[in-house]
């Protein structure tokens, strides 16, 4: 099994007061925990244990339940913590700039579009920044731990940033309140993993 | 754990989740109760009581059931039938307070928003659900969120708990086995659900049968979009806003408590009413 749970890349306080420390150790300990353990349960003895997690993703329709749904909480909280940091936040620079602003029109534009699809997703899921097979950017969401690189994704693509917008994600803090949370993200974005991210999607 | 970080974001809630797991959890020192405090971070201002028309929630001691046959338009913003603390400690007081009067109150007022002006406001909400395939997102998304927690609030009670009687204990025990085994199969829906959702114990209206089944989102039995059509008598909200302060990802927990405050009398009161609807 080539899989492995993933240490957080920072402490579980070091995204105060943006995040909160409990939500942190609770979101990584237990729920990434959960996902992952099922994962590798639901996926072990079978012919996709040793497939790429992206291979597996190609064909989740035809893959068991367990698999989408835990093996999509892996990953998608694995790119989570990666694109966040304590020391994130301002705009992108360099090629990724470049391609938000002749995609979106402006950095802010693409935050307006992309907060929307953050807002907009009804009950459990993510927010997604993606590149799609054309190198062009795409704003989208799913449900529940779904993500673009599944083959039931109507935007299919490499997801390069991710927000969780589960209610586990920041109800401690913020609970009904969705849009403060999405908010606070922005100053917690490590666009520089991001940027890495875009240039290793490209093709 | 850092208290003095701990403390510095959590200080309302330790104040009202001093005697409960959560509190125990993460060892926080007891803080003198607060019986008003307020959540963190709101502000009474955005509060709009005034859409209270008319209370439509029987009291606890009631069981005269909802009455969902008025035009979804003049359906009114119910009253909570007990006070904020009453589900303690199945429920915390925080919880109850934050998801009715502002998760609950959202859907009441963004579904009066979506049907006010349009051919729904005249039909019952249960038409606009048996149509919802062809109803705007909007609709189906708040007319549900609306709908199912009027029907949570109703089958839960501080009195609640024990086990039901009457005709729905014989049919439960004719269809399910032993009241266990109903827990049980109720319980496996609950904890299944991947996601926001509820679990629901329904009267299907062709042949009067119990049936067990989970629904995403807001959605609920009565939507003809639903895999068994039928009339909820029992409603479990999963969604994680319906528990996560106290149990955070501890559904399971959530879901054994609930039996502690499940009100049965209504409970059986639905089922008499759906099944002479036949």
């Amino acid at each position: 099994m080539n899989f492995e749970f993933p240490a957080l890349p920072y402490a579980y306080d070091a995204l105060e007061p943006h995040i909160d420390k409990l939500t942190m150790e609770i979101h990584h300990t237990k729920h990434h925990k959960a996902y992952f353990d099922k994962f590798t349960a639901a996926i072990s003895g079978t012919e996709l244990e040793s497939k790429s997690i992206e291979d597996i993703f190609s064909n989740i329709s035809k893959a068991p339940l367990a698999v989408r749904n835990n093996g999509g909480g892996f990953y998608n909280h694995n790119l989570f913590w990666q694109i966040l940091s304590p020391k994130g936040g301002g705009a992108p620079g360099g090629k990724l700039a470049e391609a938000i602003d002749s995609k979106f029109g402006s950095f802010e534009d693409f935050k307006t579009k992309f907060n929307d699809a953050a807002a907009n997703r009804f009950g459990s899921g993510w927010a997604w920044l993606s590149v799609k097979s054309d190198n062009s950017l795409c704003v989208c969401s799913s449900a529940n731990q779904d993500n673009p690189l599944m083959d039931v994704h109507d935007c299919p693509g490499l997801p390069v940033l991710g927000l969780d917008v589960w209610e586990h994600a920041y109800y401690l803090k913020y609970q009904n309140r969705r849009p403060e949370y999405i908010n606070a993200f922005w100053s917690l974005v490590n666009w520089e993993k991001v940027s890495e991210n875009y240039q290793r999607a490209l093709k | 754990m850092n208290k003095k970080i701990f403390l510095a974001c959590f200080v309302a809630f330790a104040a009202t989740f001093s005697t409960s797991s959560f509190a125990q959890a993460v060892k926080v020192k007891p803080v003198k109760k607060q019986t008003e405090a307020r959540p963190v971070e709101t502000t009474p201002s955005d509060l709009k009581t005034d859409v209270i028309k008319k209370p439509m929630l029987i009291p606890a001691s009631g069981n005269q059931g909802s009455d969902w046959s008025s035009p979804a338009g003049e359906l009114a913003f119910p009253a909570l039938p007990y006070a904020y603390d009453a589900l303690e400690p199945a429920i915390d007081k925080l919880t109850v307070e934050i998801h009715y009067d502002r998760h609950h109150r959202a859907y009441y007022n963004n579904f009066a928003k979506a049907i006010s002006g349009t051919e729904f406001a005249s039909m019952p909400i249960t038409d606009i659900f048996a149509k919802i395939s062809d109803m705007p997102v909007s609709v189906r998304n708040n007319g549900g969120g609306f709908y199912n927690h009027v029907i949570y609030w109703e089958n839960l009670s501080p009195k609640g708990g024990g086990e039901p009687g009457g005709e729905l204990a014989e049919m439960i025990k004719k269809q399910f086995g032993e009241y266990t085994k109903f827990v049980e199969k109720f319980e496996d829906a609950a904890k299944t659900r991947f996601g926001s959702g509820w679990a629901w114990l329904s009267v299907d209206p062709k042949n009067g049968e119990l049936f067990i089944s989970s629904s995403p989102n807001q959605d609920n039995p009565l939507m003809n979009t639903s895999e068994r059509m039928g009339t909820p008598i029992l409603a479990l909200d999963v969604w994680e806003h319906a528990y996560y302060l106290k149990y955070q990802n501890k559904r399971a927990d959530y879901i054994s408590a609930f039996w502690k405050i499940v009100n049965w009398p209504v409970v059986e009161k639905r089922y008499m009413q759906a099944k002479s609807k036949k």
